[in-house]
């Protein structure tokens, strides 16, 4: 009589948590939208700190610096490429701003030069961002390589980012450019 | 006149407009080249694991139906273990440990308190299936499919059994644990499972050295002592193991009924197997009337005890919010003496002002407060449960597995003389 009762307790016990199961997923599934998110910072935010070379759980870095030539000036003179107050614009590594020589400077017409960013090199430090950022038309910028990224569930940069630059983006809008650097003074 | 003036005054205000219009335009606008030169493509690599999600449903589904099988239908022990390394290969190192279900109980958590955040369906399915599955069989995915359970329990080589009071309270700290991840995702704080996943790291090959040493440890232990993350700290393992208590088909040592032969009373590596009570005692009414007093008297007292000093820990709690360490920040902030951090710099720069992040902060730390409350009369409400639990007195006649405990990873099955 004694195991009976106690099986009938279960049995309830049972059917409360199976119910409370399939209502959070009911609820949830509800909420939930199709396809994965995916982490991408907003270049507009950042600040190029250089925490994206450093805290990413992927080394190097699954961001990395990205050209988009729509808004490059294609200048002699890159805030991106060269160190400050150089002595001659050659591609001489004491020039660079980078410090693992991820551009590819590259003549094109007079006076106008190419500026292709390596790939497997950078490392996402952001110094080359600042520097455009600052001098130039603020056409590259830090964004996460979706090919790279394993898409943690808290991604380690978010975390550590100081501007608060990462958020969860649909898998649709997975690369988010900013606009034209306007001359406001920041 | 006056005409003339409104209308000169309007073309400057036009002319003013177009120059403003201008300098949003680039610092130096995009050369016309004239040597037919071709401008690369701004390189956009696309997104390696879009169809992955689906996959790891289906994969997760197939795999914890076939060690169900193994477990409860086989019986073998041998086909666990073939499960087990499947689930490290794949979930483990193929898949790099993410989406979990251990860490899924945060998602679940930040898209139960934020409207605005949208939970992927994986991460839905990595928590409910096996919360579905234990409901009906037990803890089978824990057995071999959690490649974290997975991982230690190809290592355990030298089972040692801890002292019992031990084993209580280690046990308490997965309960801890899982209050304050809630706590944490509810406040979209962090992630703290994810963040301190002692073998993600491994599954990598990346980790920082403090994690790295944090997860050989981890499985340096579990070649004497059985899964020690999976019972002294998962926090999804929490949950599984009060489903389990009610599961309909769980694991039992004997096919048929058991002889009390005792061959299997050492085989448990996690000491989940409860044995027969030798005599037949009841407890008698006055006393066992005196300890239900007791006890109710005693746990609304732990509860307001575990609440109150949660509610005292709230700033330190919200210490871990980014939000709330930069508001401190902020406000201990003296240029004179300090350096701007990167923190401070990144906030200047967004151009918000102070007060609007103080507001803000103000209204996390409240919420570390309530959270902080509840939190710490879950501890006190948990505490006196396990000390009501050890005083049950319980009469067993055959070796059963404590179904809460047990994660049927099906090594007891093989002591069993009995033929089906």
């Amino acid at each position: 009589m004694k195991k009976d009762r106690r099986d009938f307790l279960n049995t309830c016990f049972r059917f409360v948590a199976g119910a409370g199961i399939v209502g959070v997923a009911g609820v949830l599934a509800v909420k939930s939208q199709k396809g994965d998110f995916l982490w991408q910072l907003d270049p507009a935010k950042c600040t190029q700190c250089g925490r994206c070379a450093t805290s990413c759980v992927v080394t190097p870095s699954a961001v990395k610096c990205i050209h988009v030539y729509d808004m490059c000036g294609y200048c002699d003179l890159c805030g991106g490429y060269f160190r400050p107050n150089v002595k001659n614009l050659s591609t001489g590594a004491e020039n660079q701003l980078c410090p693992t020589g991820a551009i590819k400077r590259s003549y094109v017409e007079d006076p106008f030069f190419k500026y292709e960013i390596i790939d497997e090199l950078c490392i996402g430090c952001g110094k080359c961002v600042k520097g455009c950022g600052a001098f130039g038309n603020g056409s590259l910028q830090l964004q996460v390589s979706h090919d790279l990224c394993v898409n943690c569930n808290q991604c380690a940069i978010a975390r550590d980012c100081p501007s608060d630059a990462f958020s969860r983006v649909p898998i649709e809008q997975a690369y988010k450019f900013a606009g034209f650097k306007t001359n406001k003074k920041i | 006149m006056k005409k003339s003036l409104a209308f000169i005054s309007l073309l400057i205000f036009f002319v003013g407009m177009e120059f403003a219009a201008f300098s949003q335009q680039q610092r130096f606008p995009k050369p016309e080249f004239e040597s037919g030169y071709a401008q690369p493509v701004t390189s956009m690599p696309v997104p390696r694991d879009g169809m992955f999600a689906l996959l790891d449903v289906l994969v997760l589904i197939a795999v914890l139906s076939l060690i169900t099988w193994f477990i409860l239908k086989k019986r073998s022990r041998t086909g666990v273990v073939a499960v087990s390394i499947f689930s490290i290969l794949y979930f483990g190192f193929f898949r790099e440990g993410c989406v979990c279900s251990v860490g899924s109980v945060q998602n679940v958590v930040l898209a139960l308190f934020n409207p605005g955040y949208h939970i992927p369906l994986s991460a839905l399915a990595f928590f409910v299936i096996p919360l579905a599955y234990t409901l009906f069989f037990g803890r089978t995915f824990c057995a071999g499919v959690c490649p974290l359970g997975a991982v230690q329990d190809v290592f355990l080589m030298r089972p040692v059994t801890l002292k019992k009071w031990l084993q209580k309270a280690l046990g308490l700290i997965p309960f801890i644990y899982l209050g304050l991840s809630v706590l944490y995702a509810a406040t979209a704080t962090d992630f703290i499972i994810c963040r301190y996943d002692p073998f993600v790291g491994i599954f990598r090959f990346n980790a920082t050295f403090f994690m790295f040493a944090i997860g050989a440890a981890f499985l340096l232990i579990s070649i004497f002592i059985a899964r020690p993350y999976c019972r002294f700290f998962c926090p999804y393992g929490v949950l599984l193991n009060l489903v389990s208590r009610v599961s309909k088909n769980h694991l039992t040592i004997t096919p048929s009924n058991c002889i009390q032969c005792k061959l299997c009373e050492n085989s448990c590596p996690l000491d989940a197997i409860n044995k027969p009570v030798v005599v037949k005692q009841m407890e008698d009414k006055r006393s066992a009337t005196r300890r239900f007093i007791l006890l109710s008297l005693i746990i609304p007292a732990l509860m307001i005890v575990g609440g109150w000093t949660g509610a005292n820990f709230h700033e330190n709690l919200a210490k871990v919010n980014s939000k709330v360490r930069l508001a401190d920040e902020m406000l201990h902030f003296d240029s004179k003496t300090m350096k701007e951090s990167l923190e401070i710099e990144g906030f200047r720069t967004s151009g918000k002002p102070v007060e609007q992040l103080y507001l803000e902060a103000a209204e996390i730390v409240k919420q570390f407060y309530y959270g902080g409350w509840i939190l710490g009369a879950f501890i006190g409400l948990v505490i006196g449960l396990a000390l009501s639990g050890l005083s049950r007195y319980q009469y067993r006649e055959d070796y059963s597995p404590d179904k809460g405990a047990c994660v049927s990873c099906a090594r007891c099955l093989k002591y069993c003389p009995v033929e089906k």
